[in-house]
């Protein structure tokens, strides 16, 4: 690996990029406008004086072919699903098929208007009562609604929506129960929902302590919220009787559905005792990331909390149209405007309807199967905190800590073979957390499996090379204390140009 | 269809590796009980021709704008998108990544979003703006949210003439968290002074208005922010993003947080989403604010650099005591925002306000020609109106539709004493031909 300081942002490939405010042109325009068609209205006499603007403000001045090279540029400097292998886990980064982009970008989809007439807009309506359809089977639960906008959004639905049973029975229950291993979400949600998190202890096979579990369910407990299988990618075979310890009590079962990979068409949460739940579309359906979105999470319930459901929900009526109707009195109301993340919606149709029953099956059979067969090329080279099978990922921990290498360290230098780092530290201490997704060919899995080994083996042989990586990026690891200590969150005129600091 | 790629020979030499005779030895811990013994009942697989050819049917089901002129608003627009925003935003890079965590490998959307947090910051006269969150709707939520823990007070004032769903979506967030809602009626189209004044008190958290409102009349932002902040409340603004390069930026006016909808920034309308949620607040409130944030920074050898930033905020750091629980947000929504205002630039970005302006006003003109239409509200508007008729509001929208032409959003399911009228929204797309044929098809009514 060549040494820092040989290098500077503007090499070859990827070469440095100004901001786009420091590369205006006064004058410059990507966009090229029709002329006025209609008289102007009178500015002063239309628009109160006091509201006015005296100019525009500062925005940038670009032509197109500096427009195109500036963005271009920037994706240059990323890596994604397309451009490498992402084994993000807990994110199920797999292949996002290019046919979805396509069928999204219909303009019989994306030149709708949210308020034209239901008659207009018979085929998204259909698309969508058919989703809700696919999703509720999947799931084993009697209904889904589409409306919320990704996971976190969906968990806070789903806690409305328990909240709201309780109320019409009459109680109000404060506190749910998250699984120490529980994804950080979990927690936040309860608290936007008016609801005290309560953490329960895992066993130290990483399944949910019974014990623990039955010393904090209590009338007062409104859910426990799962993930399973859970963040360690480990199924618990002790689900059923957990969603009885819950029954028993009065409280639902909750399931946090971002693990969903590992189990389509082979195990539904409905048949195993969950009440409530949330997809990831993003993750299970393969709709793609966006660099941190658009998702979507949609939320299946069982049988008789139906009514709970936001409005409002797609619905087929009697005379065979499609329309929206409000699920009753008792819905816990809007959770965003309009009806949901539709173009993303479209794309989660599309996948279901190519791979079918029992190509979705296959979805989970290879997820589970490419883990684990990383996992067993691993296993001699890393420590393995759990017992193997696991599901679509699993935990292992560098210990290299005599060497002075912790797990950052270790994720940093896979970035210099192109390879996504894993997450990392969660959920037990020092950790990294593969999901390969069942979409890696068998030659990437075993050349990431390869690189493990070789960097497990540098450092022990010649740890500096892991503290300072990545070696081949455009930038080298980054002072984020003082990023967290001075907020440098918005460009202004006085920011200094890259280059003057620029001290390579 | 089949994504995956590993062939049975694959899968032999795995299952070997792995040490188990069958796939159905990994899903060991999923007891008998729990398994689902049966296939899926799902329709059966398409192959890529077949799944084109059902999507092409869906989405031909559908009148799109490209068949009927479109006149609708209400909280979506029908603008001008350039086709370079669709080709830029559409980079497989920027579609397949994941949120940034990875700095060194991920530069790319870093600088992107600093960039969007800058450009954010300008159109609102904001000095901090978040990475984006949902929607419109949830953006006001979280602002509101975000006020309360800011002054640790129990009450939100609301205009009636805020978007009734994002009223709704607020409802639903606060129901079980101890605030008040008190909602400031509306007077000729807009709140009153005196209407604001009489609704705070000493427990106001936030006072929330929308500008343009969503009858599309300008509030007098100025003065309620005076009021509010007489009462220690919070100034959240809600506004049209095309709107702030013609008007004064609601920091400007006196706002302390601003939030809204950016879908008029390059968005397609996508039949109400995904769409972006903007926020940008003053820098003393800017570690109460949720989402995530891009700072600029150093890397070790000295080089700008940028990366996620004051996480400590955020659920994956703070778990229960985060300002929010969001994660996941509107990534590629904010990129083409980014590239759109970029494109547009100063002064293309004015020009669309200025046709918006036009065009709505040449529009609501027509109006005094015909019998039986009339302005709803005298305020002054933007780029959307309310129009009264006496003609029933049902029977000239059907009409108008049987001409091809989208004519406004019914009021009634919003406002019961709006059920004589409709709203209508004119962006720079419409042409003057398509005025003058709106205002024919009214006329022939
Ligand atoms: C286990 C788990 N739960 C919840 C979430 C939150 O989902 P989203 O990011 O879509 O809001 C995630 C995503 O990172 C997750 O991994």
């Amino acid at each position: 690996m060549s040494n820092a300081s040989e290098k500077s942002q503007g090499a070859g490939l990827v070469p440095a990029e100004k901001l786009i405010f420091e590369q205006t042109t006064p004058g410059a325009c990507a966009v090229s406008l029709p002329v006025a068609d209609v008289p102007p209205a009178d500015l002063r006499k239309v628009i109160p004086q006091e509201l006015l603007a005296e100019a525009p403000p500062p925005l940038p001045e670009i032509g197109e072919q500096d427009l195109v090279r500036h963005y271009t540029r920037l994706a240059h400097r990323l890596f994604s699903v397309d451009g490498n292998f992402y084994p993000l886990g807990s994110c199920t980064m797999k292949y996002n098929p290019k046919v979805n982009e396509r069928v999204a970008a219909l303009p019989g989809f994306t030149g709708l208007h949210p308020l034209q007439p239901e008659a207009d807009s018979q085929g998204i309506l259909e698309l969508l009562y058919q989703l809700r359809y696919f999703l509720a089977e999947i799931a084993g639960l009697a209904e889904a609604t589409l409306q919320p906008c990704a996971g976190a959004h969906g968990e806070m639905t789903g806690v409305m929506i328990i909240n709201a049973y309780h109320r019409s029975r009459g109680e109000d229950r404060p506190k749910v129960l998250t699984p120490d291993t529980a994804h950080g979400t979990n927690p936040a949600t309860c608290t936007v929902c008016g609801r005290f998190a309560i953490s329960v202890a895992s066993r130290p096979d990483g399944r949910v302590d019974l014990d623990d579990l039955r010393k904090k369910v209590d009338e007062q407990t409104a859910a426990l919220m799962i993930t399973n299988p859970n963040t360690a990618g480990l199924f618990d075979p002790q689900i059923a009787d957990i969603a009885e310890i819950l029954h028993a009590k009065g409280a639902l079962l909750y399931l946090d559905g971002a693990n969903m990979n590992a189990i389509l068409g082979i195990a539904r949460p409905g048949d195993f005792g969950v009440d409530v739940m949330h997809y990831n579309t993003h993750k299970t359906f393969s709709t793609p990331h966006g660099c941190g979105g658009p998702g979507a999470g949609p939320v299946a319930v069982r049988e008789g909390l139906q009514e709970f459901l936001p409005g409002p929900q797609v619905v087929r009526r009697e005379d065979g149209t499609y329309g929206w109707a409000w699920p009753g009195p008792r819905s816990i109301g809007r959770v965003r405007s309009f009806y949901g993340q539709i173009g993303v919606l479209i794309r989660a149709y599309a996948y279901i309807r190519a791979l079918g029953p029992e190509g979705l099956r296959q979805v989970s059979e290879k997820a589970v199967l490419s883990a684990n067969y990383l996992a067993a090329r691993l296993r001699e080279h890393y420590r393995f905190p759990f017992a193997p099978p696991y599901a679509h990922e699993f935990i292992m921990v560098p210990e290299f800590r005599e060497h002075g290498v912790t797990e950052l360290d270790v994720a940093k230098r896979l970035i210099d073979f192109a390879i996504h780092p894993p997450t990392m530290s969660w959920p037990v201490a020092h950790c990294l957390m593969i999901e390969p997704t069942e979409t890696e060919s068998l030659r990437t899995l075993d050349g990431f499996a390869e690189t493990m080994i070789r960097i497990a083996e540098e450092a022990r042989t010649t740890p500096e090379i892991l503290h300072h990586a990545p070696h081949t990026m455009p930038v080298e690891r980054l002072d984020e204390v003082t990023a967290a200590r001075k907020p440098d969150l918005c460009w202004r005129e006085s920011t200094e140009p890259a280059e003057a600091a620029d001290n390579t | 269809m089949q994504y995956t790629q590993l062939t049975d020979a694959d899968v032999r030499h795995m299952l070997d590796t792995i040490g188990v005779r069958d796939i159905g030895e990994l899903f060991r811990d999923i007891p008998p009980s729990a398994r689902l013994d049966r296939p899926l009942c799902l329709p059966a697989p398409l192959t890529e021709m077949e799944l084109l050819a059902d999507l092409n049917r869906l989405a031909g089901n559908n009148t799109s704008v490209d068949d009927a002129v479109c006149f609708l608003g209400g909280g979506m627009y029908d603008h001008f998108i350039p086709t370079v925003v669709d080709a830029l935003a559409s980079q497989s890079e920027f579609v397949t990544a994941y949120t940034p965590y990875q700095a060194e490998a991920s530069q790319g959307a870093l600088q992107a979003f600093y960039e969007y947090q800058t450009l954010i910051c300008m159109l609102t006269g904001m000095e901090v703006s978040n990475a984006s969150l949902y929607e419109g709707a949830t953006a006001a939520a979280e602002a509101v949210l975000m006020a309360r823990a800011i002054t640790g007070r129990r009450g939100v004032v609301v205009s009636s003439a805020v978007h009734p769903h994002t009223r709704e979506v607020l409802a639903t967030y606060l129901k079980e968290l101890p605030i008040d809602i008190v909602v400031v009626e509306t007077l000729d189209g807009r709140i009153r002074p005196e209407g604001l004044r009489q609704a705070v008190n000493d427990q106001t958290a936030a006072v929330l208005i929308q500008t343009p409102n969503v009858f599309g009349c300008l509030e007098s932002l100025d003065q309620f922010s005076a009021i509010a902040h007489g009462a220690g409340a919070i100034v959240i603004a809600s506004v049209d993003p095309i709107s702030c390069v013609l008007l004064k930026r609601p920091g400007d006016l006196g706002a302390d947080i601003v939030v809204g909808d950016a879908q008029p920034l390059g968005i397609p309308m996508s039949y109400g989403g995904p769409s972006c949620g903007f926020m940008a607040c003053r820098e003393q409130f800017m570690r109460k604010m949720p989402g995530r944030l891009v700072g600029a920074t150093r890397d070790r050898a000295g080089r700008r650099a940028f990366c996620l930033t004051l996480q400590t905020r955020e659920q994956h750091i703070r778990r229960e005591r985060a300002t929010s629980n969001i994660c996941t947000n509107q990534g590629l929504l904010a990129l083409r925002v980014a590239i759109y205002l970029s494109a547009m630039g100063r002064r293309g970005l004015a020009q669309v306000a200025s046709m918006c302006l036009d065009k709505a006003h040449y529009a609501a003109q027509k109006l005094s020609d015909l019998s039986g239409f009339e302005l709803r509200f005298q305020a002054p508007f933007f780029k959307e109106f309310v129009v009264r008729t006496t003609k029933g509001v049902d029977r000239v929208l059907a009409h108008c539709r049987s001409r091809g032409i989208q004519a406004g959003v019914p009021l009634a399911p919003w406002y019961e004493d709006l059920a004589d009228s409709f709203l209508v929204a004119v962006t720079e797309k419409r042409t003057r031909a398509e005025i003058d044929a709106w205002a024919k098809a009214l006329s022939e009514v």
